[in-house]
């Protein structure tokens, strides 16, 4: 096995660990959906925490070692069609994924303010913080962007 | 080996391909899920649940869509009657195979689990997938690390 090789099985391995943090994210949305008090919001927590890992780890590791792979391997070129298609996906999912977590995270925060102040019981703030429609549409996007970049890099248009 | 990686497949290979690897995607998805739901839900019924219901209402799915698009991608390569010289296809089916017995364990189990939590049991039969929800992610990262790498 070449460097080369180890290199391309650490890129795919980040990859898989990018979509996994974003399926752990998709399971914790429909969950949530349903959390209307401090303690169950605040309980989803290590999981969530598992996703930002997943989707951090993969985004940093499919870049860097994909780079690597563009200018390592013969016949890849930088400006090819392609990788500039998947650099731009990139970006677009990583940026809308900031956003999803940021929208998410008001409900986190608020189910702390509300534990802290010994509100244990259902609260109707909280539940519509949870079910942030923003928050499903921002996501969904970001799996978009992802699912376009798999298609990208499986299909290689312009290669 | 560079030029190897760089080698393009016939255009026929690519939708097969694409279903095999977003089937695995999803299937290691719901078992990281899984795993971390029960190992982070402490006897919290509610991460219990989540827990298993990923493991069959994602990870299973995922599993058959993977499971599809590995036998259709190795027909397309006309690789079928061929006995498996390979060591990276050795693996792949390996943990495929493998995986799905213990993947049918660890439903089954979780299934009977998930019931009992109405009674106040079945925790035990829980952390029986979750063990195996961590054995499969492990088994998984070495088919992946395979599937990529193709070790001779």
């Amino acid at each position: 096995m070449s460097f080369d090789d180890w290199i391309l099985a650490l890129h795919l391995l980040s990859a898989f660990a990018y979509v996994a943090g974003m399926i752990v994210f998709w399971v914790l949305i429909v969950a949530v959906r349903r959390t209307d008090t401090p303690d169950g919001t605040i309980r989803m927590a290590p999981v969530v925490k598992v996703g930002t890992i997943g989707t951090a780890v993969g985004a940093v590791g499919t870049i860097v070692f994909g780079l690597w792979l563009t200018f390592s391997v013969g016949g890849y070129r930088i400006w090819d069609f392609w990788i500039i298609a998947a650099l731009v996906l990139w970006a677009i999912a990583g940026w809308l994924g900031g956003r999803t977590g940021k929208a998410y995270m008001e409900g986190m925060t608020k189910a702390q303010e509300l534990d802290a102040a010994g509100q244990t019981g259902p609260n109707a703030e909280l539940l519509a913080l949870n079910r942030t429609q923003n928050g499903l549409l921002l996501h969904t996007a970001s799996s978009i962007a992802l699912l376009l970049l798999l298609i990208d890099m499986i299909w290689k248009p312009g290669a | 080996m560079t030029s190897l990686l760089a080698m393009p497949r016939p255009d026929s290979w690519n939708f097969p391909l694409f279903i095999h690897v977003l089937g695995a995607m999803i299937l290691v998805g719901g078992t990281l899920t899984t795993a971390s739901a029960l190992i982070f839900a402490r006897g919290d019924v509610r991460l219990l649940r989540i827990g298993y219901w990923s493991l069959l209402l994602v990870g299973l799915p995922g599993y058959l869509l993977m499971r599809i698009g590995a036998q259709w991608i190795y027909s397309k390569e006309g690789l079928e009657d061929a006995p498996i010289e390979e060591a990276w296809t050795g693996i792949g089916f390996a943990v495929a195979d493998a995986g799905a017995l213990l993947l049918l364990i660890a439903l089954i189990l979780g299934g009977i689990g998930v019931r009992r939590l109405s009674s106040g049991k079945g925790t035990g039969l829980l952390k029986g997938t979750m063990v195996i929800s961590v054995l499969l992610l492990a088994a998984y990262v070495v088919a992946i690390w395979a599937m990529s790498a193709k070790p001779a």
